[in-house]
């Protein structure tokens, strides 16, 4: 770079970075000592029940643990989301059944992953506290996984054709086709995704911290099991601070993390020429300035790759050109994989019957009480769905319309939509015992507070998105309101609300098992539902029933997902789209 | 590329292909055992010092072609060879350029130049230098920096002919690199690649261009293969005479153009030998030069009822007595008869109007063979109608405003009577589906069947 204006600009803005630089090594080392530290306690004696202090000079530290579970769970998502991806994209042969997999996985709650998971875990690693920390780290992950593995598949197939020739053709090896194609194509949905899955993993923390599983009972040091001992002892005070510390932790999230990462996965935006509206983050203005961020980096990644590079070129492999039309799985299958196929199906296979025989266990009258529950629960997800849309489809296009307004607002429900739902359950708990209301109307609001949020950012956004030119029209010729409405707005809105929609709809399912019981000290509230007999079956460790309604769940959400939302999906996708 | 040969041009023996392939066929399997021919048995070289243009329209598996000598996708029978070494395991030198440039948008333009180096296990030393230089010979030095979408069109196919440039292929695969770009961009990087070309600064010994453009195909092919479609197959494979650089308004040009354009407009029909330019044909045909015919104001329909009596007839009877036997004034019924002498349908000597071969078979045909025949005719006869069809043909989005031919007749009519040219124009290419006329827009676009025939290829290939 011999660019006059470049070198000048550093010169003057040197003491500046020179600041940064120490204080991102300072970090370095706090980051070193809270490796340390954790890694001390993980590796100690297992102690299932933490006792809580109710002390607000005990939050940091609880904060800190539920972030490195959070963190920890959030880089296995990642990995997995990429592996899974990959290995769906690329083998057609197990594609479908790998993203059927996929589906039905993400239409089950959090908490019926609780029992298995954490049995599994402790049995694994017993002696150790890391093998509870480990389970409470997979349920976050369960939480977290599915959308990004769903997005990087989808990513990887929409990557245009002739993109994938050139790599071809330029005889990419699939290290570089990973780094250079793959992976920048994916970037940015992984981004949003990473956004809406971390909120997703509040969600399930703030629930799996603390909780009995038949006779045993488990808490761990974090936010969560501070928020729920301090709710129930009625600690306000401890309540209010510990909530203060998760909206913090959830602001500096999106200012410390989401903006610069929005901010710099712009580059990776596949689009023939520059947008004009760009997201700015004064942090990676910051971290661009830095000479240890900006430069170090890539230099130490050039060291790494250059060979790799060297060395995949002399392979025999990418000497030649692939053709596209006939993918390595297209191969007469080898004995190993068979192999592999044949185990995993028994494996499967004698997993179903057992589960089917502990079926059997489950009563006629239990049969018949699920069934309601479902019903109930079907009703009250899609109440607070209609309830939220009909508050944030007004409010959101008003808002969209001002986008002095929208600019304010959005990334606002961006943090309100991140802020666990389940961290406000204690609270409206406590409100909701005082007022003596029951939990069957209480929970739809439960739900709400998880989900409008999602609507509402994507209203907004497909209210900006609708040209002023078709906004003109319909004042230039005096739409009359409803004919706006019916013929410019909710056209206009409708691939953005549906989207949102479909997310609200997968976190409100999500919230119901924490929504429709709640167990105090004194007394468990509840009311007739699914999501009720979940937490029940799990707090009395009765796992037919857990299984059963598992079941059931999952085949609502995956019927809803087949017959209404797709069809709505594709009807955005088609009739609905504003091209620029 | 180290054996920069520099052996006779047109005269390479068959034996030398750089890529030979041999009945390679393309078919997809449909699970009830019946199968979709996409494109028939074909044998094809490519040899050293020649630029191949390979036309057809869409549907013919042009692109899918392109890819399977290329080695990005393997014929579902035959065989490919690369240097008579079966092209799927030997390290092959080739490079395309793609129409949508296929550039990776979060690179630089020197991160997107150097990566197929990259892949090669080039130090970055010597990639830095290599890109550098071939940025520079595109003419893009200082933009190495910039991001491709910073960049307008032409200046990132420039990018996309540096980074296929810059491996030194021996053969550069280009696969409609122009027809995203406007005209004249479009036309400038013709000659630069031409220029490459002809000064030997690019180590390519070869260059296959498919295009969908006819008079881009005879600016710069050495030969020109033209496919058909249902299967794809080759109709004609033809050696261009013209001497570099080419004057699109010569008569070799415009002669080899239109033999090219019936070739593709007659899909039915075998080709007839190309023109030989050495011997200039009797009948010249410089559009410029030509003036517009005065079009009679006929309609298609009466057309045909005047041959189908005049067939009735015997084929031959006075057009007074015609207009006697239709209750016509002579002047109502003249228009008709000029307008299917303008077409060759029938002849008039001495007051005798004679059914020609052309006009009785069109008499006898059904409705849409007679439109096939009136297109025919249309075509050859009529310029208006040619040079409506052929604007179409060249336009990337397929469509044209009236006004640029109104003006073009204003030069030689009335105001008035270039009104009813064009309506009558319009009317006759309707009828024979050359186009279509947007009447709210004033423009002619091109019938849907029609487009897909000539459109560029989309990803369908």
């Amino acid at each position: 770079m011999n660019l006059p204006v470049l070198a000048r600009a550093r010169v003057t803005v040197r003491t500046w970075p020179f600041v940064i630089d120490v204080g991102v090594a300072v970090c370095a080392l706090a980051v070193f000592f809270a490796f340390v530290s954790t890694g001390e306690y993980w590796i100690g004696k297992p102690v299932p029940v933490v006792p809580i202090s109710h002390s607000i000079g005990a939050l940091p530290a609880y904060a800190f643990y539920s972030l490195v579970r959070i963190f920890i769970a959030y880089l296995m998502s990642l990995t997995f989301a990429v592996a899974y991806g990959y290995t769906a994209a690329y083998n057609p042969r197990i594609e479908a059944w790998m993203i059927a997999v996929l589906d039905i996985l993400q239409s089950i709650p959090v908490l019926s992953f609780l029992p298995p998971v954490v049995l599994a875990m402790v049995a694994l690693i017993p002696g150790h506290q890391i093998g509870v920390e480990m389970g409470v780290v997979l349920l976050i992950f369960t939480g977290q996984v599915w959308n990004l593995a769903f997005s990087f598949y989808s990513s990887l197939k929409a990557i245009p054709r002739e993109m994938i020739e050139a790599s071809r053709i330029y005889r990419y090896s699939a290290w570089q086709r990973f780094w250079q194609l793959e992976m920048p194509y994916a970037t940015i949905g992984l981004v949003w995704n990473s956004i809406v899955s971390v909120a997703g993993g509040w969600f399930a923390l703030m629930a799996c911290e603390m909780f009995t599983m038949g006779t045993r009972n488990f808490q761990l040091p974090g936010l969560g099991s501070y928020l729920q001992t301090a709710a129930n002892s009625g600690d306000v005070r401890a309540l209010i601070a510990g909530f203060t510390l998760v909206i913090l932790i959830v602001v500096a999230t999106d200012q410390l993390v989401w903006r610069p990462l929005i901010a710099w996965s712009d580059k990776f935006k596949f689009e023939q020429v520059e947008s004009s509206d760009r997201v700015t983050s004064p942090i990676l203005t910051l971290l661009h300035r830095s000479r240890l961020f900006s430069e170090l980096p890539g230099e130490l990644w050039a060291r790494v790759e250059e060979p790799i590079y060297r060395r995949l070129a002399r392979a025999k492999e990418n000497r030649v050109v692939h053709a596209l039309d006939d993918g390595g799985s297209r191969n007469a299958a080898s004995p190993a994989l068979w192999t592999v196929a044949v185990v995993l199906l028994t494996v499967v296979g004698w997993g179903a019957l057992q589960a089917m025989l502990m079926l059997r266990t489950v009563t006629w009258p239990e049969f018949r009480l699920l069934l309601e529950g479902a019903g109930a629960t079907f009703l009250r997800v899609n109440a607070s769905l209609l309830i939220s849309a009909l508050w944030t489809i007004p409010v959101g296009v008003t808002i969209g319309f001002n986008p002095k307004l929208a600019r304010f607002i959005q990334p606002l429900a961006q943090i309100l939509a991140s802020v666990p739902a389940t961290a406000f359950f204690p609270i409206l708990l406590i409100g909701l015992v005082k007022i003596g209301g029951g939990l069957g109307i209480g929970s739809i609001a439960l739900m709400l507070l998880g989900t409008q949020w999602y609507i509402l950012f994507n209203v907004i956004a497909g209210a900006m998105s609708i040209p002023s030119d078709l906004r003109e029209v319909a004042s230039l010729y005096h739409f009359p309101r409803l004919q706006r409405w019916t013929q410019v707005i909710l056209p206009g809105i409708f691939p953005y609300l549906i989207t949102g929609m479909v997310t609200a709809s997968g976190g409100a399912w999500n919230a119901s098992v924490f929504a429709e019981y709640s167990r105090m000290p004194d007394r468990t509230l509840e009311t007739v539902g699914l999501g009720a007999q979940i937490s029940a079956a799990t707090d009395a460790g009765r796992f037919p029933i857990l299984l059963l309604a598992t079941i059931f769940i999952s085949l609502m959400v995956v019927t809803m997902n087949r017959l209404v939302w797709r069809r709505l999906y594709r009807l955005a996708e088609t009739r609905y789209k504003l091209e620029g | 590329m180290q054996e920069m040969a520099v052996q006779g041009p047109a005269e390479a023996v068959e034996t030398d292909a750089i890529i030979r392939a041999e009945k390679i066929e393309k078919y997809y399997s449909q699970p009830s055992e019946n199968r979709i021919q996409v494109i028939a048995p074909t044998d094809l070289s490519i040899v050293p010092g020649e630029i191949v243009a390979l036309l057809g329209p869409s549907g013919s598996g042009k692109s899918t072609m392109l890819r399977m000598l290329t080695g990005l996708s393997r014929p579902s029978a035959g065989k490919v060879y690369w240097h008579e070494k079966p092209i799927d395991n030997t390290e092959i030198n080739v490079s395309i350029v793609f129409q949508s440039f296929a550039l990776f948008p979060w690179m630089t333009v020197l991160e997107n130049v150097e990566a197929p180096l990259k892949a090669r296990g080039i130090t970055p030393d010597e990639r830095h230098e290599r890109s550098m230089k071939m940025l520079d010979t595109v003419g893009l030095d200082g933009f190495e920096a910039a991001y491709p979408k910073e960049l307008s069109g032409g200046m990132r196919q420039r990018v996309g002919f540096a980074r296929a440039l810059v491996v030194e292929p021996e053969v550069l695969f280009m696969d409609e690199p122009f027809s995203a770009l406007d005209v004249l961009t479009a036309e400038n990087l013709r000659s630069e690649l031409l220029e490459l070309w002809g000064k030997k600064t690019m180590p390519t010994r070869s260059v296959f261009i498919v295009t969908h453009n006819i008079e881009e195909a005879v600016l710069l092919a050495d030969r020109i293969i033209v496919l058909g479609r249902n299967p794809g197959h080759i109709r004609t494979d033809f050696r261009v005479q013209i001497p570099q650089p080419r004057d699109r308004k010569a008569e070799p040009f415009t002669q080899l153009v239109d033999y090219i354009y019936k070739v593709l407009t007659r899909p039915d029909v075998a080709p007839t030998e190309a023109p030989d330019h050495q011997h200039p044909s009797p009948r010249p045909r410089d559009q410029r030069q030509m003036r517009y015919q005065m079009l009679p104001h006929a309609r298609p329909g009466g057309i045909a009822g005047l041959l189908e009596l005049l067939l009735d007839k015997g084929g031959r009877d006075d057009i007074y007595r015609l207009a006697d036997d239709l209750a016509f004034e002579i002047d109502d019924l003249l228009p008709t008869v000029d307008a299917a002498q303008l077409l060759a349908f029938l002849k008039v000597d001495e007051g005798d109007a004679s059914i020609t071969e052309a006009g009785s078979e069109y008499a006898n045909s059904e409705i849409l063979r007679q439109k096939e025949l009136f297109r025919d005719a249309a075509l050859e006869h009529v310029l208006l109608l040619r040079q409506i069809r052929r604007a179409l043909e060249s336009k990337s989005d397929h469509t044209v405003p009236e006004e640029f031919f109104l003006d073009m007749l204003d030069e030689q009519f009335s105001d008035d009577e270039s009104r009813l040219q064009m309506e009558t124009a319009i009317n006759w290419g309707r009828y024979a589906e050359l186009f279509d006329f947007d009447a709210a827009r004033r423009r002619f676009v091109m019938p849907d069947a029609l487009e897909e025939e000539i459109a560029p290829s989309g990803e369908a290939e």
